[in-house]
């Protein structure tokens, strides 16, 4: 019953994490009395439970999730969704416009090829496809703004403990942020230069994520690079 | 002549691998990806996906499918080799598939391709085995679940001498070449081919002799996988 | 980079905008490269090779060196045989096969530049009139496609000719013998390509690739050292003004210069 790593060193997948009775939390597996990792990141051994914090990983709906897409294909009554995930999600007409689906509808007057949305992921159907809805709050067409992407394994760097990460940041920039799950990040600001500060500063989260202390390094940069700016 | 006493061609001891060096990250385009040198060997891997599967009609309902393809760049061997896929080509590919399949997790995401694509810019010997260690490690920088990683080497025999990591002379002018893919931690072989001629017992020396070249090209693989996050680490705490 | 074949609308819009305000997405101006690179000798079985870089574009060329047999109608002429592979691992558009017109594009573009210039002097290049005259394989490895692969392209095979050495060869009785010994291989000429995208009213030199994927045209005008022009390439379904191909025609002669440099200081 021992613990292989230090809390938060980086392992590999393959790596023995664990050997006892302990739950395989995410990005482990278990076989034999041995908990292994199957990512590359940070080793987090919490209470009866090991994990691995991804450093790369790629994106898996959930049910629930927010996430940013690209129309990239019609069939009959529904739209082909690029999530960037292993398959692509689709958007049905009754989840899209409070309409049901007739032959005379014109899908391509509501939505188009090459249309960007953020919708949420409102159901995994036999198949595993996801399906996705853009019916409600801050969901639909996007028709302003730059989208980014980032490793969506750090995503919630980006939005750090209870919101704290993208809370300063929206407070120091004043600009707008829509975060897909699927690591797609819609950055809606007044002018261009906020805009590329926003960029530079989710390439800094990316590139520093498994680093202790960001948020304040990342307040810093601002304050920083703010300074420069009005120099 | 002793063991300790004889000398390859290129100065190595009988059980000692050419200088490898193994980056990962180094392409911006793709999902995943590595370099490798193994001594003059020069290969770099791509990985792109799990991504939807085209054509559709050869994707899996119940996991995904890993698609491998080795090539040689005409300037790679000497002389120029025709740019096309050879039949070797398309038999390293396959081969590499079944080193690497085991140690994947392709059960979780059904109907999508996983695709490995080993572009081998310079060969001299053993580009299957370099090939499948460098894919290892693009497999892993993609974020895609694994068992474990694979590290692959041959061993051999020359002059009546069995020898670890054969480069291009050895392997032409040798009596038998066994490249070996190994899960360390799973202790399972993932490829193994030969080509000569080898008393069982000869065989059985050359295996073991290889897994324990994977065995140190696995710590390899390791390093390299985490030196791109330690150098950030580093610079952070130079910063502070 | 997003694995999808079609643009969205929204990024097709930002980049527009940025172009017509002056300012590209990644903060250069119109007539502006992205950072270049240019290394010898990557891979030291090929005669002679070497990679080149702007932004994350990244080419590999290697430079193989043989004997065969002369065309007909040049008799005393070395052969220059120039091909490209858009290799899987550059993009994921790329698709394994044989090569696509884009990429066949690429290899004759390049080759004509080298070509038209004379850079090799392939009279030079004959060992027996008719019979036995060097062949000159220059072979372009896309590994990482972020735009402009032909300037990324052209670069990468000079520099590998640059350092190239061609293997000796003794002619005897009518036959030729291998001495064993190399030389360089001289160059006569540096040709530089230099690529740029017209986007809305705007040329833009040294596109990436979600410029390129919103462009109306390409133009690639390759210039010699004296400033003469040796090919040029119109590619993409949009025309051209006169007044905008003057325009490219005098940015790719003031720009060749610094990209030369580049060549010249490669190791």
């Amino acid at each position: 019953m021992s613990a292989y790593f230090e809390n938060r060193a980086i392992v590999v997948p393959g790596d023995i994490l664990y050997e006892g009775r302990i739950r395989a939390g995410n990005n482990t597996y278990r076989m034999g009395g041995r908990v292994y990792a199957t990512h590359v990141g940070l080793v987090e051994y919490g209470r009866g439970v090991v994990s691995v914090i991804a450093l790369e990983a790629g994106y898996m709906p959930m049910v629930g999730d927010i996430v940013i897409g690209y129309v990239v294909d019609i069939d009959v009554g529904q739209w082909i969704v690029d999530i960037n995930a292993p398959m692509n999600a689709i958007l049905k007409v009754p989840d899209a416009m409070e309409v049901p689906f007739t032959p005379e509808l014109v899908m391509t007057e509501f939505l188009d090829i090459g249309d960007t949305i953020v919708a949420k992921v409102v159901d995994l159907d036999r198949r595993r496809t996801p399906i996705l809805s853009i019916l409600g709050g801050e969901l639909g067409k996007v028709d302003e703004g730059l989208i980014v992407e980032m490793t969506p394994s750090k995503v919630p760097r980006l939005i750090g403990k209870k919101g704290s990460m993208v809370s300063m940041i929206l407070k120091e920039t004043g600009c707008r942020l829509v975060i897909g799950e699927n690591g797609r990040i819609l950055i809606q600001c007044a002018d261009r230069e906020d805009e590329e500060l926003i960029v530079s500063i989710i390439r800094k989260i990316e590139r520093e994520a498994h680093t202790t202390g960001l948020t304040n390094r990342v307040h810093e940069y601002i304050m920083r690079m703010r300074g420069v700016k009005n120099e | 002549m002793s063991e300790e006493k004889w000398r390859r061609v290129d100065g190595r001891a009988w059980n000692e691998l050419r200088p490898i060096k193994i980056e990962s990250g180094v392409l911006p385009n793709a999902d995943g990806s590595a370099y490798i040198e193994m001594g003059r060997n020069k290969i770099i891997v791509a990985v792109y996906g799990p991504r939807e599967m085209h054509p559709k009609h050869l994707a899996k309902p119940d996991m995904a499918v890993l698609r491998c393809r080795y090539h040689m760049s005409p300037f790679s061997t000497h002389p120029r080799r025709s740019p096309g896929p050879s039949r070797r080509d398309t038999e390293i590919g396959m081969v590499m598939r079944y080193a690497l399949e085991p140690a994947i997790f392709l059960e979780r995401f059904p109907r999508a391709s996983i695709d490995v694509y080993a572009e081998v810019l310079q060969a001299d010997g053993g580009t299957r085995c370099a090939s499948i260690t460098a894919a290892a490690v693009a497999l892993v920088d993609a974020g895609i679940p694994m068992r474990d990683l694979v590290a692959a080497c041959a061993a051999g025999k020359i002059e009546g001498h069995i020898i670890l990591d054969l480069n291009d002379h050895e392997d032409k002018y040798g009596e038998a070449d066994v490249p070996v893919a190994y899960m360390p931690r799973l202790n399972k072989v993932t490829l193994l081919q030969m080509d000569g001629v080898l008393s069982p017992d000869e065989l059985r020396r050359c295996i073991e002799l290889a897994i324990e070249g994977c065995q140190h090209i696995y710590e390899l693989q390791r390093e390299a996988l985490k030196r791109k996050y330690e150098e950030v680490v580093e610079e952070v705490k130079e910063g502070e | 980079m997003s694995r999808l074949s079609i643009i969205p609308k929204l990024k097709r819009r930002k980049i527009l905008d940025a172009i017509a305000s002056g300012r590209r997405m990644d903060g250069r101006g119109p007539e502006e490269y992205r950072e270049i690179s240019v290394r010898r000798g990557v891979v030291e079985k090929a005669e002679g090779s070497a990679e080149a870089r702007i932004g994350d574009t990244w080419v590999v060329a290697g430079v193989k060196i043989e004997i065969g047999e002369p065309f007909e109608d040049t008799p005393d002429e070395g052969i220059l045989v120039c091909s490209a592979d858009f290799a899987p691992v550059a993009s994921p558009t790329f698709e394994p096969g044989p090569p696509d017109e884009a990429s066949i594009e690429l290899a004759r573009v390049v080759d004509r530049g080298i070509r038209s210039s004379d850079a090799l002097g392939l009279k030079d290049l004959c060992l027996i009139p008719g019979r036995k005259v060097y062949v000159i394989y220059i072979d372009l490895c896309i590994l990482n496609h972020a735009g402009n692969l032909l300037d990324a392209a052209s670069l990468a095979a000079v520099a590998a000719l640059m350092g190239a050495k061609k293997p000796i060869y003794e002619v005897r009785d009518g036959e030729v013998y291998p001495t064993g010994e190399v030389e360089p291989l001289k160059l006569r000429r540096l040709p530089i390509a230099v690529s740029m995208a017209k986007i809305g009213d705007v040329i833009v030199l040294d596109p990436t690739f979600d410029e390129e994927e919103v462009m109306d045209t390409r133009i690639t005008v390759t210039v010699d050292e004296e400033g003469n022009v040796c090919a040029v390439q119109k590619s993409g379904p949009q025309g051209l003004s006169v007044e905008e191909i003057w325009k490219a025609i005098e940015i790719a002669v003031n720009k060749a210069p610094m990209l030369r440099e580049k060549l010249e200081a490669a190791l």
